[in-house]
Protein backbone atom coordinates (compact mmCIF):
# COMPACT_ATOMS: atom_id res chain seq x y z
CA UNK A 1 0.00 0.00 0.00
CA UNK A 2 1.23 3.79 -0.80
CA UNK A 3 2.03 5.74 1.98
CA UNK A 4 -1.61 8.06 0.68
CA UNK A 5 -3.67 5.23 0.58
CA UNK A 6 -2.55 4.22 3.97
CA UNK A 7 -3.17 7.64 4.99
CA UNK A 8 -6.58 7.45 3.84
CA UNK A 9 -7.31 4.25 5.68
CA UNK A 10 -6.13 5.79 8.94
CA UNK A 11 -8.38 8.59 8.70
CA UNK A 12 -11.25 6.87 7.62
CA UNK A 13 -10.51 4.35 10.94
CA UNK A 14 -10.04 7.25 12.96
CA UNK A 15 -13.20 8.85 12.36
CA UNK A 16 -14.81 5.41 12.87
CA UNK A 17 -13.02 5.45 16.04
CA UNK A 18 -14.38 9.09 16.90
CA UNK A 19 -18.03 7.89 16.22
CA UNK A 20 -17.77 5.10 18.54
CA UNK A 21 -16.79 6.88 21.31
CA UNK A 22 -19.59 9.49 20.69
CA UNK A 23 -22.39 7.15 20.34
CA UNK A 24 -21.31 3.62 21.94
CA UNK A 25 -20.67 3.43 25.56
CA UNK A 26 -17.65 1.08 26.19
CA UNK A 27 -18.82 -1.95 27.76
CA UNK A 28 -17.62 -1.90 31.04
CA UNK A 29 -19.45 1.41 31.51
CA UNK A 30 -22.46 0.17 30.90
CA UNK A 31 -22.09 -2.52 33.01
CA UNK A 32 -21.45 -0.37 35.79
CA UNK A 33 -24.71 1.77 35.34
CA UNK A 34 -26.25 -1.38 35.10
CA UNK A 35 -24.94 -3.06 38.09
CA UNK A 36 -25.93 0.51 39.71
CA UNK A 37 -29.48 0.33 39.04
CA UNK A 38 -29.87 -3.03 40.34
CA UNK A 39 -28.12 -1.80 43.89
CA UNK A 40 -30.22 1.24 44.11
CA UNK A 41 -33.57 1.45 45.42
CA UNK A 42 -34.63 5.27 45.61
CA UNK A 43 -37.38 5.71 42.76
CA UNK A 44 -35.75 9.11 41.63
CA UNK A 45 -32.42 7.86 41.42
CA UNK A 46 -33.76 4.57 39.79
CA UNK A 47 -35.49 6.09 37.41
CA UNK A 48 -32.64 8.49 36.30
CA UNK A 49 -30.76 5.53 36.01
CA UNK A 50 -33.15 3.88 33.99
CA UNK A 51 -33.18 7.12 31.52
CA UNK A 52 -29.59 7.05 31.16
CA UNK A 53 -29.46 3.34 30.42
CA UNK A 54 -32.23 3.74 27.78
CA UNK A 55 -30.23 6.75 26.09
CA UNK A 56 -27.15 4.41 25.85
CA UNK A 57 -29.27 1.83 23.77
CA UNK A 58 -30.92 4.90 21.66
CA UNK A 59 -27.73 6.17 21.38
CA UNK A 60 -26.02 3.27 19.86
CA UNK A 61 -29.14 1.93 17.90
CA UNK A 62 -29.52 5.41 16.09
CA UNK A 63 -25.60 6.19 16.06
CA UNK A 64 -26.57 9.53 18.06
CA UNK A 65 -24.11 11.32 20.47
CA UNK A 66 -24.61 9.78 23.85
CA UNK A 67 -24.71 13.23 25.04
CA UNK A 68 -24.91 16.75 23.39
CA UNK A 69 -22.32 17.89 24.87
CA UNK A 70 -19.24 15.99 22.68
CA UNK A 71 -16.76 17.87 24.83
CA UNK A 72 -13.03 18.21 23.46
CA UNK A 73 -11.46 15.66 21.39
CA UNK A 74 -8.60 14.52 23.52
CA UNK A 75 -5.93 11.55 22.08
CA UNK A 76 -3.85 9.55 23.81
CA UNK A 77 -1.52 8.01 21.25
CA UNK A 78 1.01 5.25 22.44
CA UNK A 79 3.76 4.39 19.81
CA UNK A 80 6.04 1.83 19.28
CA UNK A 81 9.27 2.99 18.38
CA UNK A 82 9.17 0.51 15.18
CA UNK A 83 6.15 1.62 14.28
CA UNK A 84 6.38 3.50 11.06
CA UNK A 85 3.42 5.90 10.63
CA UNK A 86 3.93 8.06 13.64
CA UNK A 87 4.95 11.36 11.59
CA UNK A 88 1.35 10.79 9.95
CA UNK A 89 -0.43 10.47 13.17
CA UNK A 90 -0.91 14.15 14.04
CA UNK A 91 -2.19 15.36 10.70
CA UNK A 92 -4.36 12.27 10.17
CA UNK A 93 -6.07 12.93 14.05
CA UNK A 94 -6.70 16.22 13.43
CA UNK A 95 -8.59 15.59 9.90
CA UNK A 96 -10.16 13.37 11.57
CA UNK A 97 -11.53 15.57 14.16
CA UNK A 98 -12.71 17.94 11.34
CA UNK A 99 -14.39 15.01 9.40
CA UNK A 100 -16.21 13.67 12.42
CA UNK A 101 -17.60 16.88 13.63
CA UNK A 102 -19.27 17.28 10.63
CA UNK A 103 -20.53 13.47 10.13
CA UNK A 104 -21.78 12.40 13.33
CA UNK A 105 -21.87 15.14 14.15
CA UNK A 106 -20.08 16.94 17.05
CA UNK A 107 -20.83 19.89 18.42
CA UNK A 108 -18.21 22.58 18.00
CA UNK A 109 -16.60 23.21 20.97
CA UNK A 110 -13.60 24.74 20.70
CA UNK A 111 -13.44 28.60 21.33
CA UNK A 112 -9.85 30.81 21.19
CA UNK A 113 -9.11 31.97 24.20
CA UNK A 114 -7.89 35.51 22.71
CA UNK A 115 -10.15 36.12 19.56
CA UNK A 116 -13.28 34.15 20.93
CA UNK A 117 -13.60 32.76 17.93
CA UNK A 118 -15.32 28.99 17.13
CA UNK A 119 -13.90 27.50 13.90
CA UNK A 120 -16.94 25.19 14.15
CA UNK A 121 -14.79 21.75 13.68
CA UNK A 122 -13.38 21.18 16.69
CA UNK A 123 -9.66 21.90 16.43
CA UNK A 124 -7.62 24.91 17.13
CA UNK A 125 -4.48 25.79 18.64
CA UNK A 126 -2.94 22.50 19.93
CA UNK A 127 -6.50 20.95 19.49
CA UNK A 128 -7.83 18.44 19.28
CA UNK A 129 -5.20 17.98 22.49
CA UNK A 130 -2.43 14.44 21.94
CA UNK A 131 -0.47 13.05 24.62
CA UNK A 132 2.39 10.59 23.59
CA UNK A 133 3.82 7.48 25.09
CA UNK A 134 6.74 5.94 23.43
CA UNK A 135 6.60 1.66 24.24
CA UNK A 136 9.64 0.40 23.63
CA UNK A 137 10.32 -2.30 20.92
CA UNK A 138 6.90 -2.24 19.53
CA UNK A 139 5.56 -2.30 16.25
CA UNK A 140 2.37 -0.81 16.83
CA UNK A 141 0.27 2.33 18.05
CA UNK A 142 -2.30 2.17 20.29
CA UNK A 143 -4.60 5.67 20.07
CA UNK A 144 -7.50 6.19 22.59
CA UNK A 145 -9.59 8.92 21.93
CA UNK A 146 -11.91 10.98 25.02
CA UNK A 147 -14.41 13.04 24.78
CA UNK A 148 -14.05 14.99 27.58
CA UNK A 149 -18.21 17.19 28.56
CA UNK A 150 -17.07 20.10 30.25
CA UNK A 151 -19.35 19.73 32.93
CA UNK A 152 -16.99 17.36 34.67
CA UNK A 153 -13.85 19.05 33.43
CA UNK A 154 -14.61 22.13 35.33
CA UNK A 155 -14.19 20.26 38.78
CA UNK A 156 -10.63 18.95 37.52
CA UNK A 157 -8.37 20.37 40.35
CA UNK A 158 -4.63 20.06 41.58
CA UNK A 159 -2.97 21.18 44.70
CA UNK A 160 0.24 21.14 46.41
CA UNK A 161 -0.06 19.44 49.79
CA UNK A 162 2.31 19.90 53.06
CA UNK A 163 4.19 16.36 52.77
CA UNK A 164 3.20 15.86 56.15
CA UNK A 165 -0.42 15.88 55.62
CA UNK A 166 0.28 12.40 53.94
CA UNK A 167 -2.08 9.69 51.64
CA UNK A 168 -4.72 10.76 54.12
CA UNK A 169 -4.35 14.05 53.28
CA UNK A 170 -4.67 12.92 49.37
CA UNK A 171 -7.72 11.12 50.62
CA UNK A 172 -9.12 14.69 52.01
CA UNK A 173 -8.33 16.43 49.23
CA UNK A 174 -10.22 13.90 46.89
CA UNK A 175 -13.13 13.24 49.09
CA UNK A 176 -13.98 17.71 49.09
CA UNK A 177 -13.47 17.30 45.39
CA UNK A 178 -16.34 15.37 44.78
CA UNK A 179 -18.20 16.97 47.87
CA UNK A 180 -18.07 20.27 46.43
CA UNK A 181 -18.67 19.43 42.61
CA UNK A 182 -22.43 17.74 43.90
CA UNK A 183 -24.64 16.59 41.21
CA UNK A 184 -22.55 19.03 38.54
CA UNK A 185 -20.61 16.43 36.52
CA UNK A 186 -23.46 14.54 35.97
CA UNK A 187 -22.80 11.20 38.62
CA UNK A 188 -22.06 8.19 38.91
CA UNK A 189 -18.70 9.87 38.25
CA UNK A 190 -15.55 8.36 37.48
CA UNK A 191 -13.05 9.58 39.66
CA UNK A 192 -8.84 9.37 38.70
CA UNK A 193 -6.10 10.81 40.89
CA UNK A 194 -2.94 11.55 40.09
CA UNK A 195 -0.20 11.85 42.85
CA UNK A 196 3.35 12.92 42.52
CA UNK A 197 6.23 15.55 42.76
CA UNK A 198 4.62 18.36 41.06
CA UNK A 199 0.51 19.50 40.03
CA UNK A 200 2.08 18.51 36.00
CA UNK A 201 3.17 15.75 36.63
CA UNK A 202 0.34 14.70 39.03
CA UNK A 203 -2.44 15.63 36.55
CA UNK A 204 -0.74 13.90 33.52
CA UNK A 205 -1.22 10.69 35.50
CA UNK A 206 -4.75 11.56 36.71
CA UNK A 207 -6.06 11.75 32.82
CA UNK A 208 -3.82 8.56 32.15
CA UNK A 209 -6.10 6.81 34.44
CA UNK A 210 -8.86 7.89 32.80
CA UNK A 211 -8.09 5.87 29.65
CA UNK A 212 -8.19 2.38 32.38
CA UNK A 213 -11.56 0.31 32.20
CA UNK A 214 -14.15 0.64 35.30
CA UNK A 215 -13.33 -2.31 37.11
CA UNK A 216 -10.17 -3.06 36.92
CA UNK A 217 -7.68 -2.02 39.76
CA UNK A 218 -4.33 -0.74 40.08
CA UNK A 219 -1.33 -3.40 39.73
CA UNK A 220 0.50 -2.57 42.87
CA UNK A 221 -1.84 -3.85 46.05
CA UNK A 222 -1.14 -0.97 47.89
CA UNK A 223 -2.45 1.34 44.94
CA UNK A 224 -5.53 -0.60 44.38
CA UNK A 225 -6.69 -1.19 48.04
CA UNK A 226 -6.52 2.93 48.31
CA UNK A 227 -8.53 2.99 45.41
CA UNK A 228 -11.04 0.67 46.93
CA UNK A 229 -10.89 2.67 49.92
CA UNK A 230 -11.27 5.95 48.60
CA UNK A 231 -14.43 4.52 46.70
CA UNK A 232 -16.03 3.68 49.37
CA UNK A 233 -15.80 6.61 51.13
CA UNK A 234 -16.90 8.64 47.89
CA UNK A 235 -19.61 6.15 47.54
CA UNK A 236 -20.90 6.44 51.24
CA UNK A 237 -21.13 10.69 50.65
CA UNK A 238 -24.68 9.58 49.07
CA UNK A 239 -25.07 11.77 46.02
CA UNK A 240 -25.94 8.80 43.98
CA UNK A 241 -27.20 9.18 40.25
CA UNK A 242 -27.39 13.30 39.65
CA UNK A 243 -27.51 14.09 43.33
CA UNK A 244 -31.32 12.25 43.73
CA UNK A 245 -29.17 10.47 46.39
CA UNK A 246 -28.07 6.79 46.44
CA UNK A 247 -25.68 4.07 47.03
CA UNK A 248 -23.87 5.12 43.78
CA UNK A 249 -22.11 8.26 43.52
CA UNK A 250 -18.74 6.68 41.65
CA UNK A 251 -18.67 3.96 39.41
CA UNK A 252 -14.95 3.55 40.05
CA UNK A 253 -11.96 5.72 41.51
CA UNK A 254 -8.60 4.92 39.51
CA UNK A 255 -5.12 6.18 41.14
CA UNK A 256 -1.46 6.63 39.74
CA UNK A 257 1.56 8.49 41.46
CA UNK A 258 4.96 9.27 40.80
CA UNK A 259 7.69 9.72 43.94
CA UNK A 260 7.37 12.55 45.31
CA UNK A 261 10.21 15.65 46.31
CA UNK A 262 10.61 15.95 49.73
CA UNK A 263 9.81 18.73 50.35
CA UNK A 264 6.36 18.09 48.27
CA UNK A 265 2.92 16.56 48.17
CA UNK A 266 1.17 17.31 44.37
CA UNK A 267 -2.67 15.58 43.97
CA UNK A 268 -4.20 16.10 40.98
CA UNK A 269 -8.25 15.02 40.16
CA UNK A 270 -10.00 14.50 37.56
CA UNK A 271 -13.80 13.67 37.15
CA UNK A 272 -15.01 12.07 34.41
CA UNK A 273 -19.27 12.19 34.10
CA UNK A 274 -21.28 8.78 33.12
CA UNK A 275 -21.13 9.19 29.76
CA UNK A 276 -17.18 8.25 29.82
CA UNK A 277 -16.61 8.05 26.11
CA UNK A 278 -13.68 6.42 25.64
CA UNK A 279 -12.87 4.33 22.35
CA UNK A 280 -9.51 2.88 21.16
CA UNK A 281 -7.74 1.06 18.17
CA UNK A 282 -4.34 -0.39 17.60
CA UNK A 283 -2.59 0.11 14.36
CA UNK A 284 -0.09 -2.52 12.84
CA UNK A 285 2.77 -2.06 10.81
CA UNK A 286 1.00 -2.65 7.68
CA UNK A 287 -1.68 -0.44 8.36
CA UNK A 288 -4.06 -2.62 9.61
CA UNK A 289 -6.45 -1.58 12.48
CA UNK A 290 -8.16 -3.35 15.37
CA UNK A 291 -10.77 -1.71 17.75
CA UNK A 292 -10.04 -2.40 21.03
CA UNK A 293 -12.89 -1.14 23.01
CA UNK A 294 -15.35 -1.47 20.20
CA UNK A 295 -14.55 -5.23 18.89
CA UNK A 296 -17.48 -4.84 16.61
CA UNK A 297 -16.53 -2.58 14.13
CA UNK A 298 -14.05 -5.04 13.12
CA UNK A 299 -16.09 -6.75 11.42
CA UNK A 300 -16.69 -3.98 9.47
CA UNK A 301 -13.41 -2.88 8.36
CA UNK A 302 -11.69 -4.46 5.62
CA UNK B 1 -42.74 10.79 46.19
CA UNK B 2 -45.27 11.70 43.79
CA UNK B 3 -45.58 11.29 39.86
CA UNK B 4 -47.22 14.11 37.61
CA UNK B 5 -47.76 14.60 33.76
CA UNK B 6 -48.51 17.71 33.01
CA UNK B 7 -49.48 19.78 29.80
CA UNK B 8 -48.15 23.39 28.89
CA UNK B 9 -49.58 25.91 29.30
CA UNK B 10 -49.42 25.53 33.64
CA UNK B 11 -50.88 26.98 36.11
CA UNK B 12 -50.32 28.04 39.45
CA UNK B 13 -51.59 25.31 40.93
CA UNK B 14 -49.59 22.71 38.80
CA UNK B 15 -47.07 24.07 40.39
CA UNK B 16 -47.55 24.86 43.90
CA UNK B 17 -49.00 21.42 44.11
CA UNK B 18 -45.72 19.91 43.15
CA UNK B 19 -42.90 19.18 46.27
CA UNK B 20 -39.10 18.12 46.06
CA UNK B 21 -38.13 14.74 44.76
CA UNK B 22 -41.24 14.20 42.35
CA UNK B 23 -41.25 13.47 39.05
CA UNK B 24 -42.44 15.36 36.12
CA UNK B 25 -43.10 14.48 32.57
CA UNK B 26 -43.84 17.96 30.57
CA UNK B 27 -46.37 17.73 27.41
CA UNK B 28 -46.19 21.11 25.50
CA UNK B 29 -43.87 24.10 24.65
CA UNK B 30 -41.02 24.32 26.21
CA UNK B 31 -38.38 27.37 25.49
CA UNK B 32 -34.30 26.87 25.56
CA UNK B 33 -32.26 29.66 26.61
CA UNK B 34 -28.08 29.47 28.13
CA UNK B 35 -26.25 32.36 29.36
CA UNK B 36 -26.66 34.87 26.69
CA UNK B 37 -30.06 33.80 25.84
CA UNK B 38 -31.09 35.28 29.47
CA UNK B 39 -28.89 37.92 29.16
CA UNK B 40 -30.70 39.39 25.74
CA UNK B 41 -34.15 38.66 27.44
CA UNK B 42 -33.22 40.49 30.38
CA UNK B 43 -32.25 43.42 28.26
CA UNK B 44 -35.20 44.07 26.23
CA UNK B 45 -37.37 43.05 28.99
CA UNK B 46 -35.74 46.33 30.72
CA UNK B 47 -36.54 48.05 27.79
CA UNK B 48 -40.11 47.68 27.55
CA UNK B 49 -39.66 45.46 24.93
CA UNK B 50 -41.20 41.65 24.21
CA UNK B 51 -39.85 38.46 23.90
CA UNK B 52 -40.05 37.00 20.27
CA UNK B 53 -42.52 34.28 22.64
CA UNK B 54 -44.33 35.15 25.88
CA UNK B 55 -43.25 32.93 28.59
CA UNK B 56 -45.87 33.39 30.68
CA UNK B 57 -46.93 29.88 31.87
CA UNK B 58 -44.32 28.11 30.02
CA UNK B 59 -40.73 25.91 30.48
CA UNK B 60 -37.52 27.12 30.18
CA UNK B 61 -35.25 24.55 29.24
CA UNK B 62 -31.29 25.59 30.14
CA UNK B 63 -30.12 23.36 27.19
CA UNK B 64 -28.00 23.92 23.93
CA UNK B 65 -29.06 21.36 21.25
CA UNK B 66 -27.58 20.39 18.79
CA UNK B 67 -29.65 20.27 15.26
CA UNK B 68 -29.44 19.94 11.57
CA UNK B 69 -31.36 21.03 9.15
CA UNK B 70 -33.27 18.85 6.91
CA UNK B 71 -34.78 20.75 3.80
CA UNK B 72 -35.83 23.94 5.19
CA UNK B 73 -36.85 22.42 9.14
CA UNK B 74 -34.96 22.18 11.77
CA UNK B 75 -34.32 19.20 13.26
CA UNK B 76 -33.41 18.46 17.20
CA UNK B 77 -30.59 16.01 16.37
CA UNK B 78 -29.93 15.68 20.54
CA UNK B 79 -30.57 17.81 23.27
CA UNK B 80 -30.06 17.71 26.54
CA UNK B 81 -29.44 20.14 30.28
CA UNK B 82 -26.51 22.21 30.70
CA UNK B 83 -25.20 23.49 34.38
CA UNK B 84 -27.74 25.90 36.09
CA UNK B 85 -25.68 27.65 38.54
CA UNK B 86 -24.80 29.77 35.31
CA UNK B 87 -28.18 31.05 35.01
CA UNK B 88 -28.80 32.03 38.48
CA UNK B 89 -27.32 35.45 38.21
CA UNK B 90 -30.22 35.78 35.82
CA UNK B 91 -33.04 33.83 37.03
CA UNK B 92 -34.84 35.81 40.24
CA UNK B 93 -35.51 38.52 37.13
CA UNK B 94 -36.76 35.88 34.60
CA UNK B 95 -39.40 34.50 36.78
CA UNK B 96 -40.34 38.04 38.02
CA UNK B 97 -41.00 39.36 34.57
CA UNK B 98 -42.03 36.69 32.30
CA UNK B 99 -44.06 34.75 34.73
CA UNK B 100 -42.87 31.56 33.11
CA UNK B 101 -43.83 28.22 35.68
CA UNK B 102 -41.09 26.04 35.30
CA UNK B 103 -37.19 25.71 34.78
CA UNK B 104 -35.11 22.42 33.48
CA UNK B 105 -31.89 22.13 34.13
CA UNK B 106 -28.93 20.09 35.28
CA UNK B 107 -26.78 20.72 38.55
CA UNK B 108 -29.13 22.82 40.66
CA UNK B 109 -29.48 26.49 41.35
CA UNK B 110 -29.26 28.80 44.57
CA UNK B 111 -31.52 31.45 46.83
CA UNK B 112 -32.46 33.61 44.68
CA UNK B 113 -33.99 31.27 42.41
CA UNK B 114 -35.86 29.21 45.41
CA UNK B 115 -36.92 33.04 46.51
CA UNK B 116 -38.45 34.04 42.77
CA UNK B 117 -39.54 30.40 42.98
CA UNK B 118 -42.08 30.61 46.16
CA UNK B 119 -42.44 33.94 45.38
CA UNK B 120 -44.40 34.02 41.74
CA UNK B 121 -45.31 30.42 42.07
CA UNK B 122 -42.60 28.43 40.24
CA UNK B 123 -40.20 25.32 40.10
CA UNK B 124 -36.75 24.28 39.35
CA UNK B 125 -36.29 20.88 37.68
CA UNK B 126 -33.89 18.65 36.86
CA UNK B 127 -33.22 16.26 33.49
CA UNK B 128 -30.00 13.52 33.78
CA UNK B 129 -27.52 14.93 32.07
CA UNK B 130 -25.90 12.98 29.48
CA UNK B 131 -29.19 11.29 28.15
CA UNK B 132 -29.26 13.69 24.86
CA UNK B 133 -30.48 10.84 22.67
CA UNK B 134 -33.41 9.99 24.63
CA UNK B 135 -34.41 13.16 25.12
CA UNK B 136 -34.09 13.96 21.13
CA UNK B 137 -36.88 11.20 21.07
CA UNK B 138 -38.92 13.00 23.30
CA UNK B 139 -38.99 16.41 21.54
CA UNK B 140 -41.56 16.09 18.89
CA UNK B 141 -40.36 19.22 16.81
CA UNK B 142 -39.07 22.36 16.73
CA UNK B 143 -41.45 24.88 16.38
CA UNK B 144 -39.24 27.97 15.95
CA UNK B 145 -36.03 29.20 16.63
CA UNK B 146 -34.71 32.99 17.31
CA UNK B 147 -31.61 34.98 18.38
CA UNK B 148 -29.62 32.54 16.01
CA UNK B 149 -27.15 35.58 15.56
CA UNK B 150 -25.97 33.93 19.03
CA UNK B 151 -25.01 30.69 17.68
CA UNK B 152 -26.61 27.51 17.79
CA UNK B 153 -26.64 26.41 21.34
CA UNK B 154 -27.81 29.96 22.73
CA UNK B 155 -30.14 30.67 20.53
CA UNK B 156 -33.95 30.14 21.40
CA UNK B 157 -35.60 27.26 20.28
CA UNK B 158 -39.27 26.97 20.73
CA UNK B 159 -39.63 23.11 21.10
CA UNK B 160 -42.90 20.81 21.04
CA UNK B 161 -42.02 18.28 23.59
CA UNK B 162 -44.02 14.95 24.66
CA UNK B 163 -43.48 13.29 27.67
CA UNK B 164 -39.91 15.12 28.47
CA UNK B 165 -38.73 13.61 31.31
CA UNK B 166 -38.16 12.53 34.56
CA UNK B 167 -37.53 15.59 35.33
CA UNK B 168 -37.19 15.78 39.42
CA UNK B 169 -38.45 18.69 41.26
CA UNK B 170 -35.06 20.26 43.08
CA UNK B 171 -36.65 23.48 43.83
CA UNK B 172 -40.46 23.94 44.72
CA UNK B 173 -42.78 26.37 45.08
CA UNK B 174 -42.48 26.33 48.78
CA UNK B 175 -38.88 27.61 49.99
CA UNK B 176 -37.32 24.37 49.88
CA UNK B 177 -34.30 22.99 47.90
CA UNK B 178 -33.33 19.27 47.05
CA UNK B 179 -29.71 19.86 46.47
CA UNK B 180 -29.63 21.59 49.58
CA UNK B 181 -30.91 18.91 51.45
CA UNK B 182 -28.61 16.43 49.85
CA UNK B 183 -25.35 18.69 50.13
CA UNK B 184 -26.51 18.62 54.18
CA UNK B 185 -26.72 15.19 54.64
CA UNK B 186 -23.44 14.31 52.52
CA UNK B 187 -21.72 16.98 54.75
CA UNK B 188 -22.88 15.83 57.59
CA UNK B 189 -21.95 11.65 56.56
CA UNK B 190 -18.38 13.16 55.86
CA UNK B 191 -17.46 14.44 59.14
CA UNK B 192 -19.41 11.63 61.02
CA UNK B 193 -18.89 8.86 59.44
CA UNK B 194 -16.42 8.86 56.37
CA UNK B 195 -13.59 11.05 57.99
CA UNK B 196 -13.79 9.23 61.65
CA UNK B 197 -13.60 5.94 59.46
CA UNK B 198 -10.17 6.68 57.69
CA UNK B 199 -9.01 8.62 60.61
CA UNK B 200 -8.66 11.76 58.57
CA UNK B 201 -8.74 15.53 60.50
S1 LIG C 1 -21.08 16.23 32.43
FE1 LIG C 1 -20.97 14.61 30.86
S2 LIG C 1 -22.98 13.65 30.82
FE2 LIG C 1 -23.18 15.58 31.89
S3 LIG C 1 -23.83 17.01 30.33
FE3 LIG C 1 -21.60 17.18 30.46
S4 LIG C 1 -20.78 15.72 28.97
FE4 LIG C 1 -22.95 15.25 29.26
Amino acid sequence: MSIASIENKLLEATVKLIEAAAVWLPDDVENALLKAYEIENIPATRSFLKAMIDNVKIAREKRLPICQDTGVVMFHAAVGDKFPFTGLLPSILRKATVEATKRIPLRPNTIDVFTGKNPGDNTGRYMPWIDWDFVEGSDTAEITVLLKGGGSEVIGRAKNLIPAEGLKGVMKYVIEAVYEAGPQPCPPIIVSVGIGPNVSTAMKLAYKGLLRPVGQRHEIPEVAKFEEELLRAINDIGFGAHGMRGKVTALDVHVDYAPRHPATLSVAVVINCWAARRASMRIYPDGRVEYLTHPHLNKEVV
Amino acid sequence: MAEYSLRTPLSEEDVRKLDIGDVVYITGTVVTLRDAGHRRALELLARGERLPIDLKDLVLYHAGPVVRKVDDRWEVVVIGPTTSTRMEVYEYEMIEKTGLRMIIGKGGMGPRTAEACKKYGAVYTVYPGGAAALQASQVKRVVDVYWLDLGVPDAMWVLEVENLGPLTVVIDSKGRNFYDEVYAEARRKIDTEIYPRLGIK
